[in-house]
């Protein structure tokens, strides 16, 4: 099957087909509306490239088998939504702490806890950032389109082994479901990082980098390389310690390995930017809406402007600073009650008024309600 | 020139799959097209919508806003949506109890009986609704609304499909507006 020619492809399918691009190798997961079809197309496709399926008994045990996966060298994702994404956050913060790429897609639908499974949520901004107890590096992107579930889920892989960092892909019920037309690149144009390991195995130091945010290479468990993983704080070695200093040391560089490469991680989709009076800032499935209403407005001669940001952690304070600079008011429409707004405002700060504008209803936003509020005190 | 559907029922009438189909004839036509989705938690028997956006431009705002054409195959489902349409057409099943106040151009078309009396499988009613929609609006052509209805129907069922679309493009032709 030709992946260059225009297909018809919905969210979820968009991004299982970016995981195996990425070499997907391993899936623990357990089925939740409405990323389960992520699960599906993994059950069928990975067996036929030599790959793992596996359902587990719940999500704490899906991730749990990712990060097992990834130790032992293989790439792993796991998807998921809500409800799934609170019981895996114990294991990101394992993940986190222990320096083991995995990849989560957490498909949003309409929360707190059961929520309503079929409807349309963003609520978990913050917890993809906050989720895990501890401070933590972690990484999340959140695509727009079908063509980005794609794209950003490729790059999640990739990000995941560069930082040796959980990565998440936050997706959402409209995204995740949604069909549109799509051309895929060409396999053959994809080129995978693939994990190198250390070169000796004697005297391996899993631990070991630059306190200043470096990341040190990863051997694969079971090929004679001696470590030791834990949950608590680490030596180079990886054996636990209550040294404060070392914790110091360590958590520093876990932290600095994001930060110091929050550049290069950012990434945004930005439209009729430059010279906007009105920048709106949102994300996922709200940015549609809200692109719409951009058009419109600058259509009738509104100096309005889109920013959409496809790296939400760590978030692109640069790219928001630069609009916050320059424009006479910012709007964040988000389905949630003012989660991505709390950021923005932070780095919008006294320069400029933020107009929230937060639905918890289930149902995307109509673009005529980002359209009047950008024509109030336009 | 942006044109919207809204297919409207029960779940387990197939809606989605006719609006997937729809959607994939369009693109045959290097048309863009969007679908999206809404019903509720049960499998069966809850409301299920569909939405299918067909445009030459670039597409933004994946939903129906105002539908040009909403197909509503059960009274419930006209019901919650035919209030809403204010430019479009609405094309009921005759078994749906029209609203008299409602003044929107209304076409009623036995899709389900069709189904069931000319092709011979209730099953099909969805793809007899595709083949009125696609007739009525004429935004593909026959021959790539049948290349999409082959590549999305369970393999096995494609002549029994075929001859419901060809039912519902045939219902279409004869179909006059109720103004």
């Amino acid at each position: 099957m030709s992946k260059t020619t225009a297909k018809l492809m919905q969210g979820n399918e968009a991004c299982t087909i970016g995981a195996l691009a990425a070499g997907l190798e391993f899936y623990g997961g357990y089925p939740i509306t409405p990323s389960t079809e992520i699960a599906e197309i993994c059950a069928e496709e990975l067996p036929k490239v030599g790959g793992k399926f596996i359902q587990m008994e719940d999500e704490i045990g899906s991730i749990a088998a990712c990060i097992g996966a990834s130790l032992a060298g293989k790439k792993a994702m796991t998807a998921t939504s809500g409800p799934g994404f609170s019981l895996m956050q114990e294991c990101i913060g394992y993940a986190a702490l222990t320096e083991v790429p995995i990849v989560i897609i957490n498909v949003q639908r309409m929360g707190p806890s059961t929520g309503m499974p079929t409807s349309l949520g963003q609520g978990d901004l913050m917890q993809a950032r906050w989720g895990t107890h501890g401070d933590h590096p972690v990484i999340a992107l959140a695509p727009g389109n079908v063509k980005e579930c794609f794209e950003l889920t490729l790059r999640a892989f990739d990000l995941a082994e560069t930082y040796r960092v959980p990565v998440i892909v936050l997706s959402d019920e409209v995204i995740g479901h949604m069909r549109e037309k799509v051309v895929l690149p060409d396999p053959s144009e994809i080129h995978p990082l693939r994990r190198a390991a250390p070169a000796t195995r004697a005297g391996y130091k899993p631990y070991a980098a630059d306190p200043d945010g470096g990341v040190p290479l990863m051997a694969p468990f079971g090929e004679g390389y001696r470590w030791h993983v834990t949950g608590l704080f680490h030596d180079e070695s990886g054996k636990p310690t209550n040294k404060g200093e070392i914790a110091d040391t360590l958590l520093r560089r876990l932290a600095r390995k994001v930060d110091k490469n929050a550049d290069i991680l950012a990434d945004c989709f930005s439209e009729s930017l430059d010279d906007c009076d009105v920048a709106v800032i949102s994300f996922g499935s709200s940015a549609m809406s809200a692109l719409s209403a951009v058009r419109r407005a600058r259509a009738e001669g509104v100096k309005a402007g889109m920013l959409r940001l496809r790296t939400v952690w760590p978030f692109p304070e640069a790219i928001v600073d630069k609009v916050a600079s320059r424009v006479k008011r910012v709007i964040v429409p988000e389905m949630n009650l003012g989660q991505l707004a709390l950021e923005v405002e932070r780095v919008v700060g006294c320069r400029a008024p933020v107009t929230r504008i937060g639905k918890v209803n289930g149902e995307l936003f109509h673009p005529d309600e980002i359209y009047a509020s950008i024509m109030e005190n336009k | 020139m942006r044109v919207e559907f809204r297919l409207s029922g029960s779940g387990g009438q197939g809606l989605l799959l006719a609006g997937i189909v729809l959607a994939e004839a369009a693109i045959l036509e290097d048309k863009n097209a969007v679908q999206t989705q809404s019903y509720g938690p049960e499998a069966r028997g809850g409301s299920s919508k569909a939405e299918v956006v067909i445009c030459d431009c670039d597409i933004d705002y994946p939903k129906a806003t105002d539908p040009d054409f909403l197909l509503a195959l059960t009274t419930e489902a006209y019901r919650s949506y035919a209030k809403g349409m204010k430019k479009g057409l609405i094309i009921v099943d005759s078994s749906v109890v029209l609203d008299p106040e409602n003044k929107t151009r209304t076409i009623a078309l036995p899709i389900l009986q069709t189904a069931t009396d000319v092709v011979g499988k209730k099953v099909v009613a969805n793809i007899v609704a595709l083949g009125v929609l696609g007739g009525i609006s004429g935004i593909v052509a026959p021959a790539n609304l049948e290349a999409a209805v082959k590549n999305r129907v369970p393999k096995g069922t494609e002549d029994l499909n075929l001859k419901a679309l060809r039912a519902g493009l045939e219902l279409a032709s004869h179909a006059k507006v109720q103004e």
